[in-house]
């Protein structure tokens, strides 16, 4: 058989995104910011909502999020993404509204901004990148690094005595009013993938049937800033956030 | 049919003319003194007549990262609030400066520092024009003398701001928020549809149109070649703002053989102080910048080639008396008077300041 019989349209079982574009992207390899763009790209496509989407992009290591998928983006000030995401859809009710932050991002500075734009059941999607670290800046503590997790700002490993506990934001989330659907995702494993994508296509798809605000957090890896290869990254994610992250839904209103 | 004179608060204006003016969004928080404005849109359920949308945000900081969210669709969007409110807001303006979104912000100024006083104050004078938050930039800020003012300076602002993508101000003072005038409103207009807004902003983020590249509202650039460029068409944007947008009022100075300074209510203040010194004698011109930035500085050069004097009346310790200063370059005396923590001044204290500063 020659290679001219092989690639052929019905052979066909795999190809990116048309919205992700051929910009070399600027994470490093084994992360899982990649495989979530993805995954977003696929989703709108799937919708068919490629000329109606409006992304917001936080500050942290998704602050170039713009510069892979072929959507319009706003790129907030740091945890602001919510607040910008509620008047983008506020004064769009026909658009595809997400934002895309980091534990950072989401979970310390931005706060505020992300409980109430849940909680005022804004129909909007939030990702949220849950890798118990800050990337960008070189791999300091988050609010999400686990108890005994080192960083360059808790180099002998987080003390709840220093530092205080990882905060669940997803598990607030899921007490929150407004919230259509809470789930905590991975994106490991093709069936975590598999499973990642349809919870973000299920919050798409409640964002624009006004069932109320989304929150997808995808428990990644950072495998620079955790210092591991990335295989060992994803054993240790299994091993240590997992437990303390479980992996589901939390809160389906329907 | 005459014109409808209506009898309100300078906050209220605010409000309504907004609602006339078409405006899309309204993302604010309570602080007093200009509480009224989300109060009034509250009432008025304006969501329900022109579509517009009003939202009280969480923060201060929530409600400037809704206006930069809300501007960068290209929708005309405003918030408001007073001088503590302002500060939390700097971050989202030089934001909002730096990736050039039109948007109008009011500021009721009370009196600081820290939590201050509910008092009035023309104590943010630097704050608005000489930055704020970091970053070179500038706002396009009106101050309002009245109520009147109030109401006409929202359609200004938002003119101004979409005319040159840039934040836009109104610096107004508690007493020209809480007093009540007469106003005459503007004509209710509709909002402008999608279609229009995507035509009037094509650089807008609101869903990529067929046959566009994407548009992308950042204030990024890593590249310091690229983001020396970005900061020299500011600078650029800025200078033609200053050549064509300098708004200010001369009252009597004609004849004037000295001259008062003075924006918002110290220019009510100044103008009876000027008819007590000219009964008096004393010939007394005032000179009342409407913007505050780009301010008049060439007309207050003009007028000092005649005036033996300058005297800046303002509600705080000594700031646009410095823009004054270096308008004059020394050429004649310009001192200051001003009263801090709320007080306002009473027109007889401004003479006596005049005479005792400028004539002895």
């Amino acid at each position: 058989m020659t290679k001219e019989e092989i690639i052929k349209p019905e052979n066909l079982v795999y190809k990116k995104p048309t919205l992700m574009n051929d910009n070399p992207m600027h994470y490093c390899p084994g992360c899982s910011h990649g495989v979530v763009h993805k995954l977003i790209a696929e989703v709108i496509e799937e919708m068919g909502m490629e000329n109606k989407t409006v992304g917001v992009s936080p500050v942290g290591c998704a602050v170039f999020a713009y510069n892979y998928l072929d959507i319009d983006w706003e790129e907030a000030a740091h945890g602001r993404a919510p607040a910008l995401a509620t008047a983008i859809k506020r004064l769009w009710p026909s658009r595809l509204v997400f934002t895309y932050q980091g534990d950072g991002d989401l979970a310390c500075i931005g706060t505020a901004e992300t409980i109430h734009a849940l909680n005022r059941g804004e129909n909007i999607t939030i990702i949220f990148i849950n890798n118990a670290i800050y990337g960008m800046t070189g791999g300091q503590m988050a609010p999400t690094t686990l108890v005994g997790m080192k960083t360059a700002t808790c180099p002998y490993g987080r003390d709840v005595t220093i530092h205080g506990y990882p905060l669940k934001m997803t598990e607030i989330a899921a007490t929150l009013e407004g919230t259509a659907y809470v789930t905590r995702q991975s994106v490991h494993s093709v069936p975590a993938i598999r499973k990642a994508k349809k919870a973000i296509r299920k919050a798409f798809e409640n964002s624009m049937n006004g069932k109320g605000s989304n929150l997808v957090e995808i428990v990644s890896t950072c495998n620079s800033g955790w210092k591991m290869t990335p295989e060992a990254s994803n054993k240790w994610m299994e091993e240590n956030m997992f437990p303390f992250y479980p992996i589901g839904d939390l809160k389906d209103k329907e | 049919m005459a014109e409808e004179v209506l009898l309100m608060k300078g906050n209220e204006a605010i409000a309504h003319a907004a609602i006339r003016f078409g405006v899309d969004g309204y993302f604010g928080y309570p602080i007093t003194p200009q509480s009224e404005v989300l109060e009034t849109l509250a009432e008025q359920k304006p969501w329900e007549t022109t579509g517009m949308v009003v939202v009280q945000a969480e923060s201060e900081v929530a409600a400037i990262n809704m206006v930069y969210g809300g501007a960068g669709t290209g929708k005309m969007v405003m918030t408001s609030s007073s001088s503590p409110g302002v500060s939390l807001k700097q971050e989202g303006i030089s934001y909002l400066a730096g990736a050039e979104l039109p948007c109008l912000i009011v500021n009721v100024m009370r009196g600081g520092p820290g939590l201050g006083t509910i008092q009035p104050s023309q104590a943010d004078y630097f704050q608005t024009v000489k930055g704020g938050g970091h970053g070179d930039y500038k706002l396009i800020a009106l101050a309002p003398a009245s109520v009147q003012e109030m109401a006409d300076f929202v359609g200004l602002a938002f003119d101004l701001a979409f005319k040159y993508r840039n934040p836009a101000i109104i610096l107004a003072d508690g007493v020209i928020g809480q007093m009540m005038e007469k106003v005459v409103l503007p004509e209710q207009r509709k909002r402008l549809t999608d279609e229009e807004v995507i035509a009037r902003c094509p650089w807008a983020a609101h869903g990529k149109q067929e046959g566009r590249k994407i548009n992308v509202i950042t204030s990024l650039e890593l590249d310091p070649s690229i983001m020396e460029k970005r900061n020299i068409h500011l600078q650029q944007k800025y200078a033609e703002i200053e050549a064509n947008e300098v708004r200010y009022e001369e009252i009597d100075c004609e004849d004037a053989e000295y001259l008062i300074v003075a924006f918002g209510s110290c220019a009510r203040i100044a103008q009876k102080a000027m008819e007590l010194a000219r009964a008096e004698g004393i010939k007394v011109g005032l000179l009342r910048p409407i913007t505050l930035w780009p301010f008049p500085s060439k007309a207050i050069a003009e007028r000092a080639k005649q005036v033996k004097g300058i005297l800046t009346v303002e509600l705080n310790a000594g700031q646009m008396v410095e823009d004054v200063q270096l308008a004059v370059e020394c050429s004649i005396p310009v001192e200051h008077f001003g009263r801090l923590g709320g007080i306002v001044p009473d027109p007889d204290e401004v003479v006596a300041a005049l005479k005792e500063k400028l004539i002895k």
